[in-house]
């Protein structure tokens, strides 16, 4: 990714108006550590916990981007770095915000607060997510108060052409959100987000604290938005049917780093990263006749205590003695990445076959 | 037969009025077989599973219905005719009939070690010395998977991980030789992966041990790899009951078809999803006629919308539907 690293700061005034080949977002080395400190008077700082790890990864407008990984694995922080709700350690975040390229790593916190509007949050809980004191109709235009973008009845008007995209009824908005159900309080999260029309939205496990007859009504409604909108997802879930419905390109996470990244059916029809293969055979299919083959060991590495090497080694079924001392890079594949020594000394064996079938992938 | 639950209706009382949690519910879990009672929250599929074990508390009440437990040695025995605070019901309760629950960090003590509780169980309810005890436990906690066990032991529940805390779950629930073990969601609170091994885990231990298991899951995923048996919950009703590949591959009621039409993965193709319209109503606000018929697109005026909800009818040999439709909602076959 060398030859991309130059791209200056501001870049909007050199570029032509055709925008829709050029990425939204561009993730480049981000990295987030949190320090860890001993207990006692002095506080010393006795390690560091590396949630997000030299994560690097790009981003189309309109596209879907699924995080995937165990809990602890990073996908949280990575996507919070991104959004700067928490300062990243090093890295950058090269944002395209009308043809302007801008660093939300390094921006400063007066720049930031008008580019809030463009990237926005869904959270899991819509019942903790919601005050539980504000009415629907203050819920969702309070963005708009806040960055002062309307009031009065231009205000109640967006309020309620929001609430009818989302398929709320509008003459419920002064109720509170008790009165509503999960699905529908989720909802009224979305419409929050989606009222100042942002291109950017994180969904942080979206619909997996829904009813199952519920999740697939309100994943319809996320995809809808998106064509209508153009929003631009970064897609988090551990439900990996949901990640496979709405993604269009998935990154799995191990201990803070991506250890593959490709097209979603790719990815779902062959998997090359050991993990990825674990992870997806961990789904429980609801057909008797498709048994599980899973076979992994073990629990996700502790972000404090890293192991040397691939991070993955101790649970790997075919851990090799150069996977304990070297980390591999993630690398082009084919259309994918992948860091996996395993992976890349397969495919240069195969890419020196004469058969011509193998140097294809 | 292991267990049989005849008509039984639990309720709670609370200001706005009875509601009925368990409204009539019969089923059998079958010696050493699976039974997954499977729904959404409010389905009552836990207030069931707590009936069973007489675990309901103020305002709730079992109103009506027979819990017979046919032990390995003994006559059966109506769980639910037994006096309140009987020695017999202590004796089921642990001894017969063991539960795993999903948040194992709110079933264990965090004040004891994991060893201390795992042994409580053990001298409870069967005649050994401590000795013996600490021996048991760190037999079946090595059993359930947890490495260097005697280690163990001296922790406490928070120096473990969700995953190894569902296995120590697991052991307490085992120690005393359960015939039945109910277990209420126990891969919800977890990653995928230990999702995985837990249920691995959980069918080896079943077949070993002859166990019959009440399982209690939202996820449709872990019913078609664990269960032989299916009972589909619906508002406080059974609306489809049968065995897995039946219920899985040839379902009946609209809300099991529509489940199993909606769930994402499965669905390649199609932007969209098929998903059942509206939510699950309050159960204080319960539809008239069968409970699912305003979300229902079979649903008819006049037959699915008043009267009494849909009895559960046999439509072929152990297979059964409450849909007053069913013959006229063409069956779906999913491979």
């Amino acid at each position: 990714m060398s030859d991309r690293t130059a791209v200056p700061q501001d870049a909007g005034a050199h570029d032509p108006p055709g925008r829709a080949s050029r990425p939204l977002l561009r993730v480049e080395r981000l990295c987030k550590f949190f320090p860890i400190f001993s207990r006692g008077f002095f506080r010393r700082q006795v390690g560091v916990i590396r949630a997000c790890n030299d994560v690097s990864f790009e981003l189309m407008p309109g596209q879907t981007l699924g995080l995937v990984g165990e809990s602890g694995s990073g996908k949280t922080t990575t996507a919070r770095a991104i959004l700067r709700a928490i300062r990243p350690t090093s890295g950058h975040v090269w944002f395209d915000v009308d043809g302007r390229i801008i660093d939300l790593a390094t921006v400063s916190d007066r720049q930031l607060k008008p580019l809030r509007q463009r990237m926005q949050m869904i959270f899991q809980d819509p019942i903790s997510s919601l005050n539980p004191r504000m009415t629907v109709a203050q819920i969702v235009g309070e963005p708009l108060r806040i960055h002062r973008l309307a009031s009065g009845s231009e205000l109640d008007e967006r309020v309620v052409e929001m609430l009818e995209k989302v398929g709320i009824r509008a003459e419920l908005r002064n109720r509170y959100p008790h009165a509503f159900s999960g699905g529908q309080r989720q909802r009224i999260g979305i419409a929050r987000a989606l009222i100042m029309r942002p291109s950017l939205v994180v969904c942080d496990e979206p619909v997996s604290a829904l009813d199952m007859s519920v999740q697939a009504q309100v994943i319809n409604l996320l995809s809808d938005l998106q064509d209508e909108l153009g929003l631009t997802y970064i897609f988090i879930a551990h439900d990996l049917g949901v990640v496979r419905h709405i993604c269009d390109r998935v990154a799995v996470m191990y201990a803070g780093r991506i250890v593959e990244l490709a097209d979603t059916d790719e990815l779902f029809e062959s998997p090359k990263h050991p993990y990825t293969k674990a992870l997806l055979s961990a789904v429980p299919h609801p057909d008797p006749d498709i048994p599980m083959k899973f076979d992994l060991a073990g629990e996700v590495a502790d972000l404090g205590n890293l192991p040397g090497g691939c991070a993955f080694h101790p649970r790997c079924p075919n851990c090799h003695d150069r996977c304990r001392i070297d980390r591999p890079e993630l690398l082009p594949s084919g259309s994918r990445l992948v860091a996996c020594h395993l992976h890349r000394a397969a495919q240069s064996r195969a890419d020196h076959e004469p058969t011509p079938a193998a140097g294809a992938g | 037969m292991l267990l049989e639950v005849r008509d039984l209706h639990t309720s709670f009382f609370t200001d706005e009025g009875e509601v009925r949690a368990v409204d009539g519910v019969s089923f059998v879990v079958r010696r050493g077989a699976v039974l997954a009672l499977v729904g959404e929250s409010g389905c009552g599929k836990s207030v069931t599973a707590y009936s069973i074990l007489r675990l309901i508390q103020e305002p709730g009440r079992i109103l009506s219905g027979q819990v017979i437990l046919h032990p390995r040695d003994g006559p059966p025995v109506d769980i639910l005719a037994l006096p309140a605070k009987s020695e017999r019901l202590y004796e089921i309760r642990g001894g017969h009939i063991a539960m795993v629950f999903q948040e194992p960090m709110s079933a264990l003590s965090p004040v004891h070690t994991i060893g201390s509780q795992i042994m409580e169980a053990i001298v409870l309810h069967r005649p050994v010395t401590k000795d013996r005890a600490w021996q048991i436990a760190v037999e079946m906690l090595a059993r359930v998977g947890i490495p260097n066990a005697c280690v163990r032991m001296r922790q406490y529940p928070h120096e473990l991980s969700g995953g190894m805390r569902q296995r120590v779950g697991i052991a307490m629930a085992l120690v005393c030789h359960p015939q039945l073990l109910i277990a209420d969601e126990p891969t919800t609170a977890v990653d995928v992966t230990i999702q995985a091994q837990i249920m691995i885990l959980l069918k080896q231990l079943q077949r070993e041990l002859g166990l019959g298991v009440l399982l209690i899951t939202h996820d449709l995923g872990v019913v078609g790899q664990m269960a032989h048996d299916v009972a589909v919950m619906y508002l406080g009703r059974i609306v489809e009951m049968g065995d897995v590949r039946t219920i899985m591959k040839t379902p009946r009621h609209p809300y099991t078809m529509g489940l199993l039409r909606s769930l994402p993965g499965l669905n390649l193709g199609s932007r969209r999803l098929p998903s059942i319209r509206g939510s699950v109503p309050p159960l204080s606000r319960l539809p008239r006629g069968c409970a699912f018929h305003p979300r229902c697109p079979h649903a008819r005026a006049g037959v699915c919308d008043s009267g009494l909800p849909p009895a559960l009818r046999p439509v072929r040999d152990a297979h059964f539907v409450a849909c007053a439709r069913v013959d006229e909602i063409p069956a779906e076959v999913r491979s």
